[in-house]
């Protein structure tokens, strides 16, 4: 074909320029949904998945998280590199992130990376930090929010696992999905799953959980630190060779 | 311009005279282009590059392994190579690090806390190493040098944060090696029933404790009243203070019970108020609500390594010091 033609035809300079853009893409993303070592194996010895969907309460954290624009200072990804397995703990893994919608990998650090910030300070600390971070760390450059203490919103966390559940997180809905997901992640896990009981699950693992210092509301306080208090403590990798997850790559 | 114009033109003519040459690249630059062609079939020979259906080309076995030396959950040392990958690089990176630590690191796991206390090198290496095992898991609510957060009143200073302070001699968990060793691991978390032990006590009950408590470090107070708090804060089945104040007053540290005699007030703002009224008053309140969101310290025995854990117990004791 004459390049004459090519620059002279908008349309089709436009359809090549996209099929020539592609391939870029086609090749370096489509092999990795065949390729079984993409996502690794994460087992308990009795079979179960330790990676599993976040609790009704952990989602409505996460889509607070993302409201926030909390991902624009703070990535989701410990990188496989000495330096950052000193600081943040062991590197992660794609595993850990294979329900997460959209995920928060990134790679803009202004604070530090919270892929495994789940149990490192205490829930009072993630209170007062969220609510004015200079109370408890001088001169830090992040922002206050005083208003995750408002009022949590649940009546559409049906919703939203529904909405989930489209894109493939095994929220079940009703007895057959319930009874896989029994299978896949044991009994109690499964439980906090299903869409019939979301927003009692989520009630209840904000009073029992008593994030925010007040068990009698449920405020975005309770979810925010309930879905911080989670990130990265899926995967017990004492129970792994530390080699382990290398054999994936 | 004259050499130019003698060179070829693209034929084609816009705006009246504005012509194309068709220069060929420069020689330099395209043997460039070819170099990195030839340089990207080396790399997808070297490194994990091609997919091939469900697996993917691994490289030259031979040429780009990687060795390193993996531990297996059972403890059990295995030295593997395989093809590169960050990950079996980043086993070798560490490998060899640690490789220079390890010697440091297993001297303080075989030495006892009082002789590493004593040996100066083992103290270079705790006071180095811990300084940055402190920043980065500690200092976030003890602060860098370990003076921790006053909590201020926390009745009506809800934001205040509270965390100990390890560099003075005050512990409230005990301050021994092996308290401090404990703590680390386990995390703590502190409570006090509302109203006493049983949850029981009357509003008059707690006014008398207060003045009992307020005695043990001299603070004015009722006698009379006292005498009263004195029976129920020693009487199990009211009060049942000394379960973790003990008979004393001076704290079970196993209970994690504050010494009410040192006049050191971290939880109640006894020392502001001006007067007795005031100082019942505050312990009032503090003895009706009880404590029972008090902050909790995480606990480090899953996220840290035992040798690291002593060290920081070391650093903690001796190099911020104030250790029993």
């Amino acid at each position: 074909m004459k390049h004459d033609k090519i620059e002279r035809n908008i349309g089709l300079m436009l359809v090549l320029i996209l099929l020539a853009i592609s391939i870029g893409g086609l090749v370096e993303i489509v092999p990795l949904f065949f390729i079984k070592d993409t996502v690794e194996v994460v087992k308990t010895a009795d079979g179960k998945e330790m990676v599993r969907p976040y609790t009704p309460l952990e989602q409505r954290g996460r889509d607070i998280y993302i409201r926030e624009g909390c991902y624009l200072c703070h990535s989701q990804m410990v990188r496989p590199f000495r330096d950052e397995a000193l600081r943040y703990g062991h590197y992660s893994l794609a595993a850990e992130s294979k329900y997460d919608h959209p995920f928060q990998w990134g790679s803009k650090r202004t604070g530090p990376d919270l892929a495994r910030v789940g149990g490192k300070y205490s829930n009072d600390w993630h209170v007062k930090h969220l609510k004015d971070p200079r109370k408890v760390v001088e001169g830090s450059v992040m922002p206050n929010y005083p208003w995750l203490m408002d009022p949590l919103d649940t009546s559409d966390i049906a919703a939203r696992m529904k909405a989930l559940r489209t894109v493939g997180v095994p929220y079940s809905s009703g007895e057959e999905e319930y009874q896989r997901n029994v299978q896949t992640f044991g009994e109690e896990v499964a439980k906090t799953l299903r869409i019939e009981d979301a927003e009692a699950n989520l009630k209840e693992q904000a009073q029992t959980g008593n994030y925010d210092g007040n068990k009698a509301d449920v405020t975005e306080m309770d979810a925010m630190v309930a879905y911080l208090q989670v990130l990265g403590t899926m995967v017990d990798f004492k129970q792994f060779d530390d080699d382990y997850f290398a054999t994936f790559r | 311009m004259a050499q130019q114009s003698s060179n070829q033109t693209t034929g084609h003519v816009w705006d009246d005279d504005l012509k194309e040459y068709t220069n060929p690249l420069p020689r330099w630059w395209l043997w460039g282009f070819y170099l990195t062609i030839i340089f990207s079939v080396v790399y997808w020979l070297m490194y994990p590059a091609w997919p091939l259906g469900s697996s993917y080309t691994k490289g030259v076995p031979g040429v780009n392994s990687v060795k390193y030396v993996a531990t297996t959950k059972d403890g059990q040392q295995v030295e593997k190579t395989t093809h590169w990958s960050t990950r079996a690089q980043l086993m070798a990176d560490t490998n060899a690090a640690e490789g220079k630590q390890k010697e440091w690191f297993d001297k303080v796991a075989a030495t006892s806390y009082d002789d590493i206390a004593k040996n100066p090198d083992l103290m270079q290496f705790v006071n180095a190493a811990g300084k940055t095992l402190f920043s980065d898991n500690c200092a976030a609510c003890h602060q860098v040098g370990g003076a921790g957060h006053e909590a201020g009143n926390p009745q009506t200073n809800q934001s205040g944060f509270f965390a100990p302070n390890l560099a003075d001699d005050y512990w409230q968990w005990g301050g021994t090696y092996e308290e401090i060793s404990t703590t680390i691991t386990g995390g703590r978390t502190g409570f006090m029933p509302a109203k006493g032990l049983a949850g029981s006590l009357t509003d008059e009950q707690i006014t008398n404790v207060a003045n009992y408590v307020l005695s043990l470090s001299g603070e004015p107070h009722n006698a009379d009243a006292a005498k009263l708090g004195d029976e129920i804060f020693h009487n199990p089945g009211e009060g049942g203070c000394i379960t973790c104040h003990g008979a004393d007053g001076k704290g079970v540290p196993s209970m994690g019970g504050l010494n009410l005699t040192d006049k050191i007030w971290q939880w109640v703002d006894v020392s502001g108020q001006a007067d007795e009224a005031g100082k019942v008053g505050v312990l009032h309140t503090a003895i009706t609500g009880g404590f029972n969101h008090v902050e909790a310290m995480p606990k480090w025995g899953t996220r840290l390594k035992p040798e690291q854990i002593k060290l920081l117990t070391v650093y903690v004791h001796d190099t911020l010091g104030g250790g029993q």
